[in-house]
């Protein structure tokens, strides 16, 4: 399928297309951040401290009369941040050791799984808290974090679609005519193997946000001058008999991000299927 | 039979304890720089630093470090926590029955609620319920646990006054006041269980009410009820067994962020306090703790499931 069809019938899924526009503003607005924000998060304005939504703060101000729509769309920076971090690193080390993996197979591949197998089997959130441990609590650390919590799950992904096609008879006859493995790797198995690694990639979207911003609001995630909008729940938190709604925002912005990420997945793996007829 | 089936799949677990374990003991690698340093900070004395360095075997092999370390894990020897001096296994000890308490009501909600769900959801199709049902379905994987418990204590604790937003009761010292304290926590480390669980039975179960058994139910005029409650319910649930075997490890993790929201004293807020104070041996333990807790679990789940089904051979 070219790019072409796939975008045709992911516009046919409306909620996922919904999803994807979404998705691409907030790319856009979490680049542009630091310049489109009216304010520096941080900037404090001691005059105007707990301020409701007006014209010159669009959705008010903090205990310290920071502007809380500008400390939202840096947050949106972080969380795109490590959402993509989230996928490009799996992307390019789990999915070619587990091509590679489930290409040559042998005792080495059985090996590899076993360790796959015992790094999956342990919760996420578990997971990232030893690695941070480990590492130091900071925005960067978290991310690999959930960076390397994802790669086995690709790693795995990868290695069972090789499986199945590699004995497909276009791979067969790629090998007969004299095909090297890493060009037959390249240039057939990787490109065939890709769609569950989209649609998955979509799904990591969502859930690396829900581990950043769940880091980030135990304290164990980004910390200043980052803003995440996990920190701005639980500093909106401590204000909520004053201003419930600054919490309300961050809130919203993590739902809506997530939900997005799940949409766009759910769409993405019908509009990928070349079996499944768009409905 | 079965005991060959116990031993076979008992022998799949133990690999998986063997590398989890290494992976665990392995996160002392990812400390950058001297690993002895980074824990005890600048100010630390050269005693200290000496002391530390052989408590941990850092001069050995890392292979040898590591069966060194499993030796004394597997001997419930994890240790002393850097920042208190505290033996490791006695505070885990402290907290595994409080976090064990709120894991399994967590457990119970996310079976009931999900079962609840997916069933109404199933009896009365296209109606609100089913909405309901579908809308549970796609909100409560999307929303952060700590947005959840914040919610629902703002609403009955704060503004209701209901119940407790803060504290715990273990069962045995009152189960009075320990019923009133779960209920928030509880529910809000049960929503996405309940999200995962209605989703799953409610499409298993579309399978089972298409089968040829249920029809044939139907029609011997069995009623409806009867077709889901008897036919159909007992069947779809087999698959969900497994769901909620791994649910119990989203459950667990999930415990680290109820615990600190609720102040709950369990593994979760000690794993959290353990990070801020660098306390590297007690973030070791709990994160063990957990992982062989996980592992068991799921090891359990699939011998449930064998025992289930009945078409499973040993």
């Amino acid at each position: 399928m070219s790019f072409k069809t796939i975008f045709q019938r992911l516009m046919a899924e409306k909620l996922a297309f919904i999803s994807f526009i979404f998705l691409a503003i907030l790319v856009i607005i979490a680049l542009l951040a630091p310049y489109i924000a009216p304010y520096d998060p941080f900037k404090q304005d001691l005059s105007e401290v707990m301020s409701p939504p007006s014209a010159k703060h669009w959705l008010g101000t903090d205990g310290l009369g920071s502007d809380i729509f500008s400390q939202l769309l840096n947050g949106s920076q972080t969380a795109i941040k490590a959402a993509l971090f989230a996928i490009l690193l799996p992307l390019f080390i789990g999915v070619p050791l587990g091509t590679l993996s489930g290409y040559f197979g042998g005792i080495v591949d059985d090996i590899f799984m076993r360790i796959i197998d015992g790094i999956i089997a342990i919760p996420a959130i578990i997971l990232a808290l030893g690695i941070t441990s480990a590492l130091g609590v900071n925005l960067w650390n978290a991310m690999m974090a959930i960076g390397i919590i994802f790669t086995p799950q690709f790693a795995r992904l990868a290695r069972g679609q090789t499986l199945q096609i590699r004995s497909e008879p276009y791979v067969e006859a790629a090998k007969i005519s004299g095909a090297g493995s890493v060009w037959i790797m390249v240039r057939h198995i990787i490109p065939n193997i890709s769609p569950p690694i989209v649609v998955q990639a979509s799904f990591n979207l969502s859930i690396a946000i829900l581990i950043e911003t769940t880091l980030s609001f135990l304290g164990l995630g980004a910390q200043a001058p980052d803003v995440s909008w996990g920190n701005l729940i639980q500093q909106g938190y401590s204000m909520i008999d004053m201003n419930p709604w600054m919490m309300v925002y961050p809130g919203i912005a993590i739902l809506l991000t997530i939900l997005a990420g799940n949409f766009l997945g759910d769409g993405l793996r019908v509009a990928l299927d070349p079996k499944q007829k768009s409905s | 039979m079965f005991l060959k089936f116990l031993l076979r799949r008992l022998l799949y677990v133990i690999p998986m304890l063997f590398i989890t374990t290494l992976i665990v003991f392995s996160l002392i690698l990812l400390i950058p720089g001297d690993p002895v340093l980074a824990m005890l900070g600048d100010s630390a004395t050269h005693e200290k630093i000496a002391e530390l360095r052989q408590q941990l075997g850092l001069d050995q092999p890392v292979m040898l470090q590591y069966f060194h370390w499993l030796n004394n894990a597997i001997h419930g020897d994890l240790g002393r926590s850097i920042f208190t001096g505290q033996h490791v296994d006695e505070a885990l000890m402290q907290t595994l029955s409080v976090t064990m308490q709120l894991v399994v009501v967590g457990m119970i909600f996310s079976i009931v609620g999900g079962i609840f769900f997916a069933v109404t959801s199933i009896y009365f199709p296209n109606s609100w319920m089913d909405y309901v049902a579908r809308f549970f379905g796609t909100l409560g994987t999307a929303i952060p646990t700590f947005l959840v418990a914040m919610i629902l204590i703002i609403f009955f604790s704060l503004k209701l006054n209901w119940l407790p937003a803060t504290g715990f009761t273990s069962l045995i010292d009152g189960p009075g006041t320990f019923l009133k304290g779960i209920i928030l926590p509880g529910f809000s480390l049960s929503l996405a269980g309940i999200a995962v669980i209605t989703r799953h039975l409610r499409s298993s179960l579309l399978e089972t009410m298409d089968a040829d058994y249920v029809r044939t139910a139907y029609s011997k005029g069995v009623s409806r009820y009867r077709a889901i409650f008897k036919h159909s319910l007992q069947n779809a649930m087999l698959p969900v067994v497994t769901t909620i075997g791994l649910l119990f490890g989203t459950a667990l993790g999930a415990t680290v962020v109820v615990e600190n929201i609720f102040a709950i004293p369990g593994m979760g807020q000690l794993v959290v306090n353990a990070i801020e104070q660098r306390d590297f041996t007690m973030v070791q333990g709990v994160v063990l703790v957990m992982i062989v807790m996980v592992i068991v679990i799921n090891f359990i789940t699939d011998i449930v499931y064998a025992l289930l089904d009945p078409r499973i051979e040993y």
